[in-house]
């Protein structure tokens, strides 16, 4: 079979088993989007923004967990991934982007739409290649799909000349069944006697405490890590990256921790005596001062990726591989039906535990003149039964979704928890949707997140996509409101939303149905009405308190122990 | 925690870019490069890097890991962790007149460097040996100009039966 570069790459793709790509025409790929144009079964999803393909790309594999396919031009089309492919690199998201490059005679020469694509992308991708010949595009294809979706995974960019893609020149074509990559070991284990000492460690303590993070999703491991937690009866926290991972709604889980974390789960931290850390990497929104971090514990690391171990906080004893394998090894290692096996009774730390929860962190003062944002929340876990694909964007309206909505299954919450990308969660919900056309996607974000990538709702109505976008609307970039509120003495200093749109007009504007919601009485009835709409994305503007805050809240520079309550809930004073 | 000199040596894929994701992880990550060579090798799809920085024993263990996980990186050593052969050229020109001839062979003869031009006016010397004799001969030329020089920077194998491997 003799093939142009441009349809080998679709070859690559389909072989693959590549069913969508996000992506955006141009020069330097018009070759490749001809032979597109021809295949029947790779779909492409046309973004208004690279930015959104990226993200689109991203929410899809984050909810599937296959990676994510991206095509876009040279010059500026690249460099609009840029965000997209850090906000994946982050947060360890398998994706691919295809990028054309101007033809192989004038790289160098700051030709039209030139650009670095492999220099500027190199900091945010796993890997990256620059294709030299038409004849390599197969073995790197191969090389780029397993790098993206082994070990640790990542993006991965792949930047194609124009001139390889030349639909006049064929050569054979043949995909590599399996390539070895002597540089690359995706996981080294080596975990034989140390398993029987975590597991130790694990039955010894009196003051246990379970923390995971993104890797027990990424890994699959949520049915080994539930058996667990079920067999030993210990607590357990999630980062924000592992929400889902285990049953938010389930009696061991004490909610998420860190920085906007319950009461009960950071002082859990705090107090513990042995931490087991699973797939999560000791980002500083979760430790705190790292000098306070869990001060009585022995910490145990369960991580595929061996850079992660030691990089914040020294562990003492690090497993490294596969989340689920090493939870596979340490359910047998803990095998309760043999004699020598005994966990330790830890009912005096649950009443202490209890006692934290009774703190009830997450209260708020209801109101029933304005909307409170955590109500809405609330609203939509009830109406939505806990069981729809959430993505946010990033700020208040990102904790308060965290918070209040509990995610029983893993791979239903979607946000940017690394990079902190506004004008994620749109883009990030089409991707979701495609993934799982029959689900509730409903994207949560506010009124300036939502603006960073709002163009795509053109996108949303050219393949009918049925989201439903929940815009906590408080006229304010809240997060950085409440900052210059606590750290600035309330100088609110380019935090305010002025000339804001009419939501729900800009919403139909686009084709789609727009709602305003002001107030506490019409939130259910609005809401449950725009849910029922299974053929329409609506846009949900929902007005809500100004002033709301999100607690607890730890400072930066303070301890796990070191909170700060809400004013409204239960306690007022530092915890 | 001390800060110590550590010298590492890397096999790398000889590929495009390989050198520039080296570098950029030591800028990105907060690291000092001081000092560095690539050459190819025997194999000519894999380059060897030495390559000098100083840090201490948590900073380099992280290094060392971030290293090993770059996909161009086909192995990595810490040379300083074992008995090993360091050596670094060095080339220079300095002015010299006929008076200075005799005084500087002298120098020369005496650090085992080698005259390898002449001018009217220069010599341009050669050295090899560990970076305190370079620096040594430096430093003992006292008052005659240097006019220009250059040095390969640290170049390190392990002594003995060990090696660095290309596994795979």
């Amino acid at each position: 079979m003799k093939l142009s570069g441009s349809e080998i790459i679709i070859e690559c793709l389909k072989k693959e088993g590549v069913e969508y790509i996000f992506g955006y025409p141009g020069g330097a790929v018009l070759h490749i989007y001809d032979a597109l144009f021809a295949n029947k079964k790779i779909k492409h999803i046309l973004v208004r923004h690279e930015q959104g393909a990226t993200h689109a790309a991203d929410g899809y594999a984050r909810a599937c967990g296959k990676p994510g396919i991206v095509l876009v031009t040279s010059g500026p089309g690249i460099t609009n991934c840029v965000t997209g492919l850090a906000t994946a690199h982050m947060d360890s998201i398998p994706m691919i982007v295809i990028s054309g490059q101007v033809s192989r005679a004038y790289v160098g020469s700051d030709a039209f739409q030139e650009a670095d694509a492999t220099g500027i992308t190199r900091p945010v991708t796993k890997h990256n290649f620059l294709v030299d010949t038409r004849e390599s595009i197969p073995e790197v294809f191969k090389k780029a799909f397993m790098i993206a979706t082994t070990g640790r995974p990542g993006p991965v960019l792949i930047d194609v000349p124009k001139d390889l893609t030349d639909p006049k020149i064929k050569i054979p074509f043949e995909y590599p069944k399996k390539i070895k990559l002597r540089s690359y070991k995706p996981i080294k284990s080596d975990n034989k006697n140390k398993i029987t000492e975590a597991a130790k460690l694990i039955c010894d303590a009196s003051k246990p405490m379970i923390y995971t993070g993104g890797g027990v999703i990424l890994g699959k491991a949520h049915n080994q890590l539930k058996t667990l937690v079920k067999k030993l009866k210990f607590p357990i926290t999630n980062t924000l990256m592992g929400l889902g991972g285990y049953p938010g709604s389930d009696e061991n889980f004490l909610g998420m921790l860190g920085m906007h974390g319950t009461y009960e789960a950071n002082m859990a931290m705090h107090e513990c005596d042995v931490l087991l850390a699973i797939g999560a990497r000791f980002d500083d929104r979760v430790t705190g001062d790292t000098t306070k971090f869990c001060p009585s514990a022995k910490i145990i690391h369960i991580d595929v990726d061996p850079s992660s171990i030691s990089k914040i906080i020294e562990v003492d004893l690090s497993l490294v591989g596969q989340t689920s394998k090493v939870l596979n090894d340490l359910n047998k290692a803990i095998d309760l039906k043999k004699k020598n096996i005994k966990v330790n009774k830890i009912k005096k730390w649950w009443n202490q535990i209890n006692k934290w929860r009774q703190k009830k962190c997450l209260n708020y003062k209801k109101s029933n003149k304005i909307i409170k944002p955590q109500l809405v929340i609330e609203k939509l876990y009830e109406l939505t039964k806990g069981d729809a694909y959430i993505t946010s964007d990033v700020g208040q309206h990102q904790m308060w979704a965290a918070q209040y909505y509990k995610f029983d299954k893993p791979n239903r919450w979607i946000n940017s928890g690394g990079l902190g990308t506004m004008g994620f969660g749109l883009p990030a919900a089409m991707g979701v949707q495609f993934a799982h056309p029959k689900s509730s996607v409903i994207c949560i974000t506010g009124e300036a997140s939502i603006l960073m990538c709002i163009q795509e709702l053109s996108t949303c109505l050219q393949y009918r996509l049925p989201l439903k976008i929940v815009n906590l609307n408080n006229r304010y970039m809240g997060m950085v409101r409440q900052w210059q509120e606590f750290f600035y003495e309330g100088r609110y200093a380019m935090s305010y939303m002025d000339a804001l749109p009419d939501f729900a007009k800009l919403a139909s504007s686009f084709g789609h149905e727009g709602i305003t919601i002001e107030k506490p009485d019409d939130l259910e009835p609005m809401m449950k009405s725009a849910l029922s709409k299974k053929d329409k994305l609506v846009f949900i503007d929902v007005i809500t308190d100004q002033a709301e805050n999100v607690y607890p809240m730890i400072q930066s520079g303070k301890g796990h122990h070191e909170m700060h309550l809400s004013p409204t809930g239960s306690d007022t004073e530092l915890a | 925690m001390e800060e110590k000199r550590h010298i590492l040596s890397l096999l790398v894929e000889n590929e495009f870019g390989s050198l520039s994701r080296i570098a950029g992880l030591f800028s990105a990550r907060g690291y000092n490069i001081h000092c560095l060579n690539v050459a190819p090798t025997n194999d000519e799809s894999i380059s060897r890097m030495t390559l000098v920085t100083f840090c201490n024993e948590q900073k380099i263990q992280k290094l060392m890991r971030l290293l090993e996980k770059l996909v161009d990186v086909v192995n990595v050593k810490d040379l300083t962790g074992e008995t090993h052969i360091e050596r670094e050229m060095l080339l220079m020109k300095i002015k010299c007149n006929k008076k200075q001839r005799n005084e500087l062979k002298r120098l020369t003869d005496i650090f085992r460097a080698r005259i390898i031009d002449v001018s009217d006016t220069t010599y341009t010397i050669e050295l090899t040996g560990v970076a305190e004799k370079i620096l040594a001969f430096i430093n003992s030329l006292g008052n005659i100009k240097i006019i220009e020089m250059v040095r390969s920077g640290t170049l390190g194998i392990s002594r003995g039966a060990e090696s660095l491997q290309s596994k795979g």
